[in-house]
């Protein structure tokens, strides 16, 4: 048997795949579109973690469309995708909670941010407090993961660089009761923006999804319309898990946009397109490293260029 | 954990086994299928592609032709082939020659690291070695004092330095190990992207200093079709020795263990299946490949059982249960030993036949074991001897002791109840296999 995983990497893994250059290749072998330029296409939305689902559906799509128009020759095929795929993601980028990140008119505006372990939600909120520090609001932040070992050392580290406060406590407190005493704070101090972050906990744990709740739960009691915007921080390099991932956690406390991470590596984080095309949760933010700046608004136009790259 | 592509592989092999004679035609739709359940799991296409091409190939081919049971013949090819894919054997952490042992753990932004060296440390300490950790990421904010924690929380030191030089700090820890006596160090590196060439640089370094026993590539089991790009730079850069998959307890299906070993060819050493800091497994290939053909991970639950069944008081709890004296004492013992075979949503994976469907929406969390031992903890001796004796009165005394309701009571009784007629009825064949020895 070893004789076949080495069989396999001598053979197939030698050159890291270039999706331009593969669709160039397809183009110049079949000009005429037919089958194999459609299962070309399809692979190349595979290797980005589209998912096999959204990406039948989409090719189909296209095929529909192509044939619709009369077109025979490959070369434009790309672009009529790229639309396709342009269209699915902004089909939902106008609802309401997520645009209330940007244009807002309550005080304090409370952000929760949720994921699974290890999906950089700490980083992402030093990030997006810098974020809303230069468009100068007053920010605070809620340290409510009490759980995993020196998280709330790691997000002052970040509050101290991105120059706002935070509010913490003890350990192995109720994250419940932080998230209170931050939003009592935020009140107060007549702050503008309030991000919660909270202990990365699998999707699939009824009990700790149920602790989410109970944060939720808790902030309503001092401002019945808060959180007025849930975040989940989804990493970039998550195949198809990433859509169980969103479906659990908009079904456990409802989620209203993503905050993509690590889209400096190479992975191309295409099972968004999957949960746009099934949840309906528009990506927000992308995370493009670990410096303060490195977030920037989710551009779609920008992302499928990415995609095809 | 597999579950998903075990479902899926079920239902493509039932129909194959329907059929009398393997066909081309017939075949070659259900790979199709198949092919489909791999990049649902996350399995890189080309992976994916392969394992397709070559199990067909063996099916059409001259097994196929000699076997009477062509059904039976092909789910051994899939076996075969990912059993293949995933080696063959369990390869322990390499802990031979002089000490002290360096092994250092490497991978991206977030895949575990941290978490993943408390519980090795847990281990190793668990098989008397003495171990040191050695904080050696200064990149991610507070990521020393995380290990610091983690490291109080198991019992092991942890080596800091103020230096900035990451290679440094590991240079010095060993030369503190080797001056101290310790046998193992286990460096938490910071987590970096492939494609960054000093950092990789810098791992590179901290290899070449340190000369590890062990590398391991610590990669989450939720990763998609980038596993590949990121296991084989990673493998170029400092060629580690083994695999560690983390986030393993979630719903992912980790086609990401088949992509990483396929194009590495190193093995799975472990996997990751919790926060606690004993949530760790072994990585067992065949077990791996027999759940993923829906046979269950049988071998893994036999083996949990019979870590924490307590032989004795098995015997004698079947010896009750002949005699019909099983009590509310001897439900509370049961409790116990299952609780400390691990987590029950765990445990219930493992369990042949039980498909994921079916455990969805179901909370099999520790906790609600919790109620019932609340309510018997309420219970005076002569109750839980005599459950017969508990009247409405004592109902409420008990509900009000345990924090509960007289109606969890009502249901816990009436479940116990339930439970002696059951056993009553059991043959002995079979209650021996209930009590899992």
């Amino acid at each position: 048997m070893k004789s076949m995983v080495g069989r396999l990497n001598f053979g197939l893994f030698k050159t890291r795949n270039n999706l331009v250059g593969k669709i160039v290749d397809v183009i110049k072998a079949s000009p005429d579109i037919d089958d194999d330029v459609y299962d070309e296409l399809e692979e190349i939305l595979i290797e980005a973690d589209v998912g096999v689902g959204t990406s039948s559906k989409l090719i189909e799509n296209l095929k529909k469309k192509i044939d619709e128009l009369g077109i025979r020759k490959s070369e434009n095929i790309i672009n009529f995708l790229k639309y396709a795929v342009k269209g699915l993601i902004e089909s939902n980028s106008s609802r309401e909670a997520a645009v209330r990140l940007f244009e807002f008119d309550v005080k304090p505006l409370v952000i929760m941010i949720v994921g699974v372990n290890g999906t950089g939600k700490t980083t992402s909120i030093g990030k997006l407090a810098y974020h809303y520090k230069k468009m100068n609001k007053k920010v605070l932040l809620s340290a409510a993961d009490t759980f995993r070992a020196a998280a709330s050392e790691q997000l002052e580290i970040w509050s101290d660089r991105a120059g706002v406060d935070v509010v913490r406590n003890q350990p192995g407190a109720d994250p419940a009761s932080v998230a209170y005493d931050s939003l009592q704070a935020a009140i107060k101090r007549d702050i503008d923006v309030l991000i919660v972050d909270t202990a990365g906990r699998l999707h699939t744990k009824v009990n700790l999804m149920e602790e989410l709740k109970k944060i939720k739960r808790v902030l309503k009691k001092l401002d019945e319309t808060s959180p007025h915007v849930t975040l989940l921080v989804l990493d970039a390099t998550t195949g198809q898990n990433g859509l169980n991932q969103a479906k659990q956690f908009t079904q456990s406390i409802g989620v209203d946009g993503i905050i993509l991470t690590k889209l400096d590596g190479t992975a191309k984080g295409g099972v968004i397109l999957s949960i746009n095309d099934e949840l309906g949760v528009p990506v927000k933010f992308i995370g493009i490293g670990e410096q303060l700046d490195d977030l920037q608004p989710f551009d779609a136009q920008e992302f499928v260029e990415a995609l095809f790259q | 954990m597999f579950q998903d592509l075990t479902d899926k592989l079920e239902v493509i092999v039932r129909t194959i086994r329907g059929q009398g004679k393997v066909t081309e035609a017939n075949i070659s739709g259900s790979l199709k299928e198949v092919r489909r359940v791999l990049l649902e799991a996350d399995v890189n296409y080309k992976v994916a592609k392969h394992f397709i091409e070559s199990v067909k190939e063996r099916a059409l081919g001259r097994e196929v032709i000699k076997s009477i049971t062509p059904g039976q013949q092909i789910i051994k090819i899939i076996y075969d082939e990912l059993a293949g894919i995933m080696g063959k054997v369990d390869v322990p952490l390499d802990l031979s020659g002089s000490t002290p042992h360096v092994i250092m753990l490497t991978g991206l932004q977030g895949s575990g690291k941290t978490t993943l060296a408390g519980k090795l440390a847990a281990h190793l300490k668990n098989i008397n070695r003495t171990v040191m950790l050695v904080a050696a990421d200064i990149q991610r904010p507070a990521a020393v004092r995380q290990l610091q924690v983690v490291g109080e929380t198991v019992g092991v030191s942890v080596f800091t330095d103020s230096d900035s030089n990451p290679v440094k700090i590991c240079q010095s820890a060993l030369n503190h190990a080797k001056r101290s006596g310790i046998d193992t160090i286990i460096l938490d590196t910071a987590g970096r992207l492939h494609i960054d060439e000093p950092l990789m640089n810098e791992l590179l370094e901290i290899k070449s200093n340190t000369n590890p026993r062990e590398i391991l590539f610590v990669a989450d089991g939720m990763t998609g079709q980038d596993a590949v790009n990121t296991a084989k730079d990673f493998l170029q850069w400092i060629d580690f020795t083994g695999i560690v998959l983390t986030k393993m307890d979630g719903d992912a299906r980790g086609g990401a263990a088949l992509s990483i070993r396929m194009v590495t060819g190193k093995p799975i050493k472990y996997l990751s299946v919790g926060e606690k800091m004993d949530a760790l497994e072994k990585f067992h290939p065949d077990r791996m490949a027999s759940r993923i053909l829906g046979m269950g991970d049988v071998l893994t639950l036999v083996e949990k059982a019979q870590q924490t069944v307590d032989q004795e008081k098995a015997a004698k709890l079947e010896r009750k249960l002949r005699r019909q004296e099983f009590t509310f004492e001897d439900f509370y013992d049961q409790i116990q030993q299952i609780k400390n075979m691990g987590p029950l949503d765990q445990l219930m994976k493992m369990i042949p036949g039980l498909k994921s469907s079916m455990l969805k929406g179901m909370s099999f969390d520790d906790r609600s074991f919790s109620k019932i031992e609340a309510i018997i903890n309420s219970m005076t001796a002569e109750e839980r001897r005599r459950p017969g004796i508990i009247n409405g009165s004592r109902r409420k005394r008990i509900a009000g002791g345990s924090g509960t309701t007289v109606q969890d009571v009502n249901q816990l009784l009436k479940q116990f109840q339930m439970m002696q007629k059951m056993m009553k009825n059991m043959n002995k064949g079979k209650l021996k296999g209930f009590l899992f020895n």
